[in-house]
């Protein structure tokens, strides 16, 4: 039974680390690099075998209705996945960066924490148990962005920390009007009840799900802590943040909550077309104007996640696999894109894109990663994000949408505007840069041409046959609402 | 009815606070509201009129009982906002180091 230790591995490394690590990070590093390397291992172990089964695990043998239970099927090991990648390039990427901070081990253990609560919040099929993961991931991310003790970090990180707290309050009031409505918190039993409820009741919880999910993901209105917290955190950390933390706090719960278990009703559907559509536009128009790298970036997050939202609101199935094959690549090629923010960071030591110039002799690397994850991003074929996205405005013509594929578009050619912007001051400027304060070491190299090799890798799970297996059983997931609650209770 | 309406003002004051005050120490302590606020409202989904302890005990009424889990909740809940709670004043300790006030509106090297 592979299914706890995906908890289990983790939270160990974390007290392991704390309690063997001495001053140096040279055991805390090799400790969290077995735990992540094996978490990969088993997350695609899992996601290989087992295609279209759904495996529950029932903590301490307590059955259904007393205890609480972990459910692993094709969508949960697909973000378990997409979390392993990016964790394990993050790490890789860590080791020369943070030892400019500090050299201490805290910041690994912080590290493994976090990724203690994003599975927790992925496999856990218990309403009550996703907050207190979700509350764990938090609290390290609020850690995590004030790590490197500046005043504009403590800053990001307390409006981070008050904007968490109080969305996660909204949370936990809407799960106290889940549970007295249906007297269970399981999520597989709360679908069963949910059909015989009064309308009313479950517009009010989806209301307060949406407000506190939302926050978490970042959409429009609910997205004002997102650029300040990316922008401020250290580059592996932003990484973290705006690759994975965002979509399996927020997006991935929205999904498992709105489809699985309130069986995808029609008026939510539609808010999450029109909020995807408001944060696509107005994400990327604030992104434009924006002469930070990262700042730039993290607006960028609010925009893509858009594109993922849009793709949930249709809710075709031909929108579902647009959105989940998005959430993959955004992944990806975002963190490339922070990775990318934080060596030149590193090398000459700013992020302002008007004293950045030509680095393609000073970091190579660097420079020719950032323009495939730029070209990714603004979605130029043959890279991943352009069938992502070709995928999602298909299915808003074809659900009979084009006011929303026009928006989409439109997002796309912005995208494209303040991507060459970065290329041409940022990475390709006029004054040739020749030297640089500090020189990035061969395993930040490494972490950018993994997931270089990974923009262009993940285009091909669009192939047929190979999406067959890859993204086909996590739609089937998504699209037929109630095989989760039949699957998970076994009937 | 009327105790479910004294706790939806107890959020009210909560979310008030946290909206309008300018010192950190009031935002940490409007946050708090808000938590209680949501900590009593669970306390109250689980509570059942003229009922008695949870406990099969020799003696006791055979009465309805009040239902033990959402105390359970509250409790990690509890210890969850404690937790919040001791990070947010760490930052705000750490914040007045650097900038030498708790005034939020002079708190702003960030840009919008």
């Amino acid at each position: 039974m592979i299914l706890p230790y995906f908890i289990i591995i983790p939270l160990l490394t974390t007290f392991l680390v704390s309690l063997i690590a001495g001053k140096k990070d040279n055991w805390a590093i090799i400790l969290s690099f077995i735990s992540i390397t094996s978490l990969l291992i088993l997350s695609l172990f899992a996601f290989i075998t087992m295609k279209n089964e759904t495996v529950t695990y029932e903590l301490s043998a307590w059955r259904i209705p007393y205890g609480i239970i972990i459910v692993m099927d094709a969508l949960t090991s697909f973000t378990l996945v997409m979390v392993s990648i990016i964790s394990f390039t993050s790490l890789i990427f860590s080791i020369q960066y943070i030892r400019h901070l500090s050299m201490s081990w805290r910041y690994y253990a912080l590290f493994m924490l976090l990724v203690t609560g994003m599975n927790g919040v992925i496999i856990t099929g218990d309403l009550f148990n996703l907050f207190v993961f979700m509350e764990i991931a938090l609290f390290s991310a609020f850690a995590l962005v004030a790590y490197g003790s500046k005043a504009e970090e403590y800053e990001a990180a307390f409006k981070y920390s008050v904007m968490g707290s109080v969305s996660s309050t909204i949370i936990l009031i809407g799960i106290a009007v889940v549970y007295s409505s249906t007297s269970t918190l399981t999520m597989a039993k709360i679908a069963e009840v949910i059909p015989r409820l009064n309308q009313g009741l479950v517009f009010w919880i989806g209301g307060l799900f949406i407000a506190g999910f939302g926050l978490k993901a970042a959409i429009m209105p609910f997205h004002t802590w997102l650029p300040d917290a990316h922008s401020s955190a250290p580059a592996p950390i932003s990484s973290m943040l705006s690759g994975v933390l965002i979509k399996a706090l927020g997006i991935y719960v929205l999904i498992r909550l709105f489809f699985n278990v309130l069986g995808a009703p029609q008026l939510f559907t539609k808010i999450f077309l029109v909020l995807g559509t408001i944060s696509i536009i107005i994400g990327v128009l604030l992104a434009i104007g924006q002469w930070d790298l990262k700042r730039l970036l993290a607006y960028h997050s609010i925009s893509q996640i858009g594109y993922i939202l849009l793709g949930m609101g249709i809710a075709t199935p031909l929108g579902i696999l647009g959105a989940v094959f998005h959430l993959f690549n955004h992944a990806i090629f975002k963190s490339l894109l922070f990775y990318n923010a934080g060596s030149v960071e590193l090398a000459i030591g700013t992020r302002d894109l008007k004293k950045m110039g030509n680095l393609t002799k000073v970091l190579p690397v660097t420079s020719q990663t950032s323009m495939i994850a730029s070209l990714s991003i603004s979605g130029i074929p043959p890279f991943n994000g352009f069938f992502s996205k070709l995928i999602i405005i298909i299915a808003a013509m074809q659900a009979g949408l084009p006011v929303y594929a026009v928006l989409a578009i439109i997002g796309s050619l912005l995208t494209l505007a303040s991507f060459m912007k970065v290329q041409r001051y940022g990475f390709r400027g006029e004054n040739l840069i020749e030297q640089a304060a500090n020189k990035i070491g061969w395993r930040m190299n490494t972490a950018m041409i993994i997931l270089a090799a990974l923009c262009l890798l993940t285009s091909l799970m669009i192939v047929p046959g190979i999406k067959e297996i890859t993204l086909d059983p996590v739609v089937k997931v998504i699209t037929e609402h109630s095989q989760y609650m039949q699957l998970v209770l076994g009937r | 009815m009327i105790i479910y309406l004294l706790c939806f003002v107890l959020f009210l004051v909560g979310i008030y606070g946290v909206l309008t005050k300018r010192n950190l120490v009031k935002i940490i302590l409007s946050l708090g509201i808000m938590g209680y606020a949501a900590n009593l409202f669970i306390v109250l989904v689980g509570y059942r009129n003229e009922s008695q302890y949870p406990i099969i005990a020799e003696g006791a009424k055979n009465a309805p009982m009040v239902d033990p889990l959402p105390q359970a909740l509250v409790l990690t809940s509890i210890v969850i906002e404690l937790g919040t709670t001791a990070l947010l004043v760490v930052l705000a300790l750490r914040l007045f180091e650097k900038y030498s006030t708790f005034d939020i509106t002079k708190i702003r090297r960030l840009s919008g």
